[in-house]
């Protein structure tokens, strides 16, 4: 299938390639110059950074204006939406600002609750579910109309993704819900970071039953551990993560000041294992405020250099 | 029914520190079911108060009255004549009774000696949780009767979020996941499969979103 | 066993302490009483189950109100017994009447007494 888009994360994937996307966690200010450094270490070596959109409701300078600097510069930007803080209006209003620009990649996701963030008190909005966004946003594209019926002057061309979680409860409708997305629109999926490979790996096999990894791109989330603390923070403190006892054990059974290296080890053989797996287009990687090593860990991995496209 | 959870006394008595007369008016239906403004709270209430009044050196006339509810106007018409004995009205009835005692005696200060929470249900005596937000446009056919509106932290309609963990909400351990109680219902009725169906964009102008609501039944106004 | 115990304590029968309500403990308050103690079954010997503990509940309630609103809710306490220890209800009887002499008298009464001289001396005509 030909790109329906000028990004270049579509075309990669389209082209057969596996593609490496990393992502920026904004400033809790309005100094860009955190952003600029942090995507001038990675830019080599991936084909797309995700901006995160004011995640787990501690607000930051937004996804959409860090995407834009980030486009300024030459880069390839994937523009985060939680439908947690906006409305429709808000929602149609910021893609189209977005496309403005010409950033041409989206993710649509539901967003942390604001409990967990610096805004407890605050409302949340979910007008939309972060399904109905993917609608909406391929409505916008493919029909060129507003959710009101109204025709879009210049539609926004996004390449459409969602997140996925395959280690979530309930365990039994966690295919179904993807196939819910591809329904939606979803074009490119990025999953949880991964340690669980066994139950990841059974995760695809049912992926692959129902034929969905020919229908939408999915790139496997992969996460350097720093310390066995933060192992086993993972493992018993963050909703939906699946940390297995002998990850937790081989990162505590490394002397301390060698856990970081030991890390980026079980990240690297992580994504070579994937790399095997039918129907993993890619890989996500996930490394907030140790940007400085997804070149390494890219490297390591043999994805680099990143291909060229015309 | 309407849940609703008494106020704290001091910020009763700082409504009313100052009045020379005050009437503690309770409802008999939602409140005094959930024990918040009923016969028996308004006594413990006015007694406090007349207590505290007391203590202040004042002696102040603390009235006890509970109507039948407090949003039926020919309920309200019971207090017309022996309300003018009372500079003020504390009203233990939920949010709607004040309101609407309040319009019945537009030259009366009504204060709330409660805070109403929300529609549910008790699971347990003194146990009551949410179940219905009242939007308006009801879509439990499609959910096997559990609301994603009232029962999911992020009124998701085609959920779950990836935060749902052993049948719990991330917000917390005591909030069931609704998702995951939707995905057990529609196994118990052996309607999984509805489960993919997607769920179309929410009319929220039913909602408060859309502004007061008002129900108008042509066939039975006069 | 012909025992005695502090004669300001005057009972009131009830079948269970379970029928004891807050407004009741309240009641007594504002008629006046320095302090009021519910005296019941020991826990999990309750003859109807559990109003013991529901007297407990409540006498909670009363404590809390009561110090919120000034009078003080060391004059309210559970005490559970079994109905022929005579020696433990004398015993509760006299720590009753020691913590509710450290409490002093009820604010109410002074309280009181103060209004009916206020009204009664205005009665007389007696402007100053």
């Amino acid at each position: 299938m030909s790109p329906k888009t000028p990004s270049k994360l579509e075309k990669i994937l389209r082209a057969g390639h596996l593609a490496v996307t990393s992502e920026c966690g904004p400033p809790r200010g309005s100094d860009a110059s955190h952003i600029v450094h942090k995507a001038e270490l990675i830019k080599q070596h991936v084909d797309a950074i995700n901006i995160t959109d004011n995640q787990t409701s501690v607000c930051r300078l937004c996804s959409l204006a860090a995407c834009i600097r980030l486009k300024l510069m030459g880069l390839e930007p994937v523009l985060q939406m939680v439908v947690r803080d906006r409305n429709r209006v808000a929602l149609q209003s910021d893609i189209l600002g977005a496309a403005s620009f010409d950033i041409h990649n989206l993710l649509c996701l539901s967003g942390d609750h604001q409990r967990f963030g610096d805004s407890a008190q605050g409302q949340n909005v979910f007008d939309l579910d972060s399904m109905q966004l993917l609608q909406t946003v391929r409505r916008m594209r493919d029909e060129g109309k507003f959710l009101g019926g109204d025709a879009i002057q210049r539609p926004p061309a996004m390449f459409v993704g969602a997140a996925a979680n395959p280690f979530a409860d309930p365990f039994e409708i966690r295919v179904p819900r993807l196939a819910k997305k591809v329904a939606a629109g979803a074009e490119f999926i990025q999953t949880q970071c991964i340690y669980n490979l066994d139950k990841f790996e059974q995760w695809m096999e049912m992926v692959r039953d129902r034929g969905l990894h020919e229908k939408i791109f999915i790139l496997a989330g992969v996460t350097p551990l720093k310390s066995a603390g933060m192992a086993r923070y993972m493992k018993s403190k963050v909703p939906g993560m699946d940390v297995p006892d002998d990850v937790v054990k081989r990162m505590a059974g490394t002397p301390k000041d060698k856990q970081a290296e030991e890390g980026i080890t079980i990240c690297v053989e992580t994504i070579q294992r994937l790399k095997a797996v039918k129907g993993v287009a890619g890989f996500h990687v996930m490394a907030i405020e140790w940007e400085e090593r997804v070149p390494e860990i890219v490297e390591r991995a043999g994805l680099y250099p990143r291909p060229m496209l015309q | 029914m309407i849940v609703a959870d008494r106020k704290p006394i001091e910020e009763i008595i700082e409504q009313v520190k100052d009045l020379r007369s005050v009437l503690v008016l309770g409802c008999n239906e939602c409140v005094t079911v959930c024990e918040a403004g009923g016969k028996k709270e308004v006594g413990v209430l006015a007694s406090a108060l007349r207590m505290y009044f007391l203590q202040q050196g004042r002696e102040v006339n603390v009235g006890e009255r509970t109507l039948e509810r407090q949003c039926d106007t020919e309920y309200l018409e019971e207090i017309r004549d022996s309300i003018d004995h009372y500079e003020a009205v504390v009203s233990l009835a939920c949010g709607v009774g004040i309101q609407f005692t309040a319009e019945r005696y537009p030259s009366k200060a009504v204060f709330p000696g409660v805070n109403t929470c929300f529609m549910g249900a008790a699971l347990e005596r003194g146990v009551w949780a949410e179940r219905c937000q009242g939007c308006g446009s009801c879509i439990l056919a499609t959910t096997g009767a559990v609301c994603p509106v009232a029962r999911c932290a992020k009124r998701l309609f085609n959920g779950p979020c990836g935060g749902s963990t052993a049948g719990k909400c991330e917000i917390s351990k005591d909030v069931d996941c609704a998702w995951q109680l939707i995905v057990d219902r529609l196994k118990a009725l052996g309607r999984l499969e509805d489960f993919e169906t997607l769920c179309p964009i929410k009319d929220w102008s039913t909602d408060r979103a859309g502004g007061p609501r008002k129900v108008i039944r042509e066939d039975l106004r006069s | 066993m012909r025992l005695n115990y502090p004669s300001s304590v005057r009972i009131i029968r009830v079948p269970c302490t379970g029928k004891v309500d807050v407004l009741h403990i309240l009641r007594c308050f504002e008629r006046g009483a320095d302090g009021v103690y519910v005296v019941g079954c020991r826990e999990g010997d309750c003859h109807y189950q559990s109003g013991n503990f529901r007297a407990k509940k409540r006498v909670e309630q009363a404590q809390q109100l009561l110090d919120r609103i000034g009078i003080g809710g060391q004059r309210v306490r559970m005490c559970n017994l079994s109905s022929s220890d005579a020696p433990l209800f004398v015993r509760f009887a006299e720590e009753m009447h020691a913590a509710v002499l450290a409490a002093g008298p009820n604010p109410i009464r002074a309280a009181r007494a103060a209004q009916k001289k206020a009204t009664a001396s205005s009665g007389m005509g007696l402007h100053p």
